[in-house]
């Protein structure tokens, strides 16, 4: 027995709900002041979608447009609801490289430290960045509107919307692993292009896979991207969605059964 | 050395056989310490001994492979959220939000650490008024000095009342200006009655701090004990002598070899800086120099004491120096130079 004396909440080694709830309010609340003081944090958010858009609408939009058999604004109806897809699995790298400096500042030690449960600190981080992808999806579709996209089924885009952010919310995990085993934030940024580049145009999200190589529309076919990307588009334009919404969902819950443990032991068991 | 009594009481921190590895290398290797509530202990070795190490293990953040650890009586591994909750850490890591402003840190520790709304702001502003910063309140943390930083880390780890407070090399990297307001800052915590285990590379640090030392090298404890007793054991101080007149330097240094006083090493003359460097064991051989030297006529510039240096404690305790594992002179040499 020591003679310190405590207090009598340290007796009870349980965090009850409201504390959790207490703690990754605080976090979150620390990740908006980082966007408050440093606004060009949001650049990416803000542009990637901007740029994307016009990039790919008008430099492909014709010539794709043409073999969809219409023109530009045929492929402006195929590739924004691809780009929601696209966006959501980009900005959610921000998740591991965020992990990865709140590591290398030794912020990250100081809340280990900290009689709090350690998934709110996991869990406000990945509400910010979900917040952020909400607004990058916004940006997005104004662009798109300004760029002629015709919405026609609300329902079916805030269902894109929230499948989207359910799969990115799956794919975080990855991230997050990678944010707390690898040394940098550069390095999360070079691993996680090297996972993206190859998934994203390996999609129909882009172009039709009908005119692709057996050996690759394999591929395609396998590419969660691809199927979230179909998905979109049949609850957006119209068209099939079951069969890629299941699969879709499907990815989601299997990334994250496997990713999530092996993220929270990683970040558990970090030296 | 290093008591090994389980059976004491008012001890804030135990450890017990304490082992490390990373890979190869055996970061803590048979650790044994304990230090008295309301009491600083000051952890004293060069870099690699260990000391971080050690630190990380007792606040949690590092799980040890082998021995065991108690903090204000909570087992590192059976009790870490209790443990947390009454520990502070202050360190060369467990570091502030560098992006936030002082305030907006304080507030948030004080949040995280279940404070209601209210408290917590008037802790942010208690403490930052405390540690002289209040003006610096609404500035990222990115911006302050280096002493504003270790002021505001200290701040940080004082929100939650701690009972033990881990500081890492608490000065390392300072001016010797700053790091004296640190010292103040850690001896007004201190008057608080928070019981302190430091870690440091300084002699000077342990003395200012500290009532009672552990040495470590390479992962072991090689020496501890009340710091009086420790000091007494490497020779105590050393007096270091310049001549007002440079071409005096010699003669100066047979005087005193002439004395035959002898502490950790025998007198060495240090012809760039013009002085002449000779370890005492009491003030009566300081006076016994003094009277030495005056009575040969020599004018002096000046006299100042200096702490036997960490290279020079373990000199003394280990016979090899305290960063070099291999060694420039042969062992025998350089013990009998600590004799």
């Amino acid at each position: 027995m020591s003679a310190v004396t405590v207090n009598d909440a340290a007796t009870d080694a349980r965090i009850p709900l409201r504390g959790h709830l207490r703690h990754t309010g605080a976090l979150i609340r620390r990740n908006l002041l980082w966007i408050r003081k440093d606004p060009e944090s949001m650049a990416d958010a803000l542009l990637m979608p901007v740029i994307f858009t016009l990039l790919f609408v008008f430099v492909f939009g014709g010539s794709i447009g043409q073999a969809l058999g219409g023109g530009q604004d045929r492929y402006v109806q195929y590739v924004i609801p691809g780009m929601i897809a696209m966006m959501s699995m980009t900005l959610s790298q921000g998740v591991g490289t965020g992990f990865s400096q709140d590591f290398n500042s030794g912020v990250m030690d100081r809340f280990r430290s900290l009689p709090i449960g350690r998934g709110s600190v996991l869990f406000a981080k990945i509400s910010v960045e979900l917040l952020r992808m909400l607004f990058a999806t916004a940006v997005l579709m104004i662009v798109a509107v300004a760029v002629g996209f015709e919405i026609t089924n609300w329902p079916g885009l805030f269902a894109t919307v929230a499948l989207s952010t359910a799969f990115a919310s799956s794919i975080m995990w990855v991230f997050l692993t990678l944010g707390v085993i690898l040394k940098n934030a550069q390095s999360v940024q070079a691993m996680g292009f090297l996972v993206l580049f190859p998934l994203q145009f390996g999609s129909s999200i882009f172009a039709p896979t009908t005119s692709m190589p057996g050996w690759l529309q394999a591929f395609t076919d396998y590419n969660p991207l691809s199927t979230l990307a179909d998905a979109a588009r049949g609850l957006m334009v119209g068209g099939p969605v079951a069969h890629d919404l299941w699969v879709t969902l499907g990815w989601s819950v299997a990334i994250t059964a496997v990713m999530a443990p092996v993220a929270i032991h990683k970040f558990r068991t970090k030296n | 050395m290093t008591r090994i009594d389980t059976q004491t009481s008012g001890a804030a921190v135990t450890v017990r056989g304490l082992v490390k590895h990373y890979g190869e290398t055996k970061a803590l290797d048979g650790v044994d310490l304990e230090v008295r509530e309301g009491t600083v202990m000051g952890v004293l070795g060069p870099n690699g001994a260990g000391k971080t190490t050690l630190v990380r293990i007792l606040s949690t953040l590092l799980q040890a492979d082998s021995g065991q650890a108690t903090v204000a009586g909570y087992d590192v591994v059976r009790q870490p959220r209790q443990l947390r909750r009454v520990i502070g850490l202050t360190g060369q890591y467990a570091s502030v939000d560098e992006k936030l402003s002082g305030w907006e840190n304080l507030y948030m520790i004080g949040r995280l650490l279940d404070l209601p709304r209210k408290e917590a702001r008037a802790r942010a502003d208690g403490l930052l008024e405390r540690f002289s910063l209040t003006e610096a309140a609404k500035r990222p943390a990115a911006t302050y000095s280096g002493g504003m930083r270790r002021r505001l880390d200290l701040a940080a780890s004082m929100i939650g009342r701690p009972a033990v407070l881990f500081l890492d090399e608490p000065t390392t990297g300072l001016d010797p200006r700053t790091r004296n307001e640190v010292w103040d800052e850690v001896k007004r915590m201190v008057g608080d009655g928070v019981t302190v285990l430091l870690t440091t590379q300084y002699m000077e640090e342990a003395e200012q701090l500290a009532s009672e030392l552990t040495v470590v090298d390479r992962g072991q404890v090689i020496a501890g004990g009340a710091i009086e007793a420790l000091k007494a054991k490497v020779g105590g101080r050393a007096l270091r002598i310049r001549p007002a007149d440079p071409t005096q330097l010699r003669p100066l240094a047979g005087t005193l070899d002439e004395l035959g006083i002898t502490g950790l090493a025998t007198t060495t003359v240090d012809s760039d800086r013009g002085d002449v460097l000779v370890p005492i064991l009491s003030d009566e051989q300081l006076t016994a120099v003094v009277g030495a030297v005056t009575a040969r006529g020599i004018t002096l510039s000046s006299i100042t004491t200096e702490l036997p240096s960490l290279d020079e404690v373990f000199l003394s305790l280990t016979g090899h120096r305290a960063s070099a594992p291999q060694d420039a002179m042969p062992a025998e040499d350089l013990q009998e130079a600590a004799v």
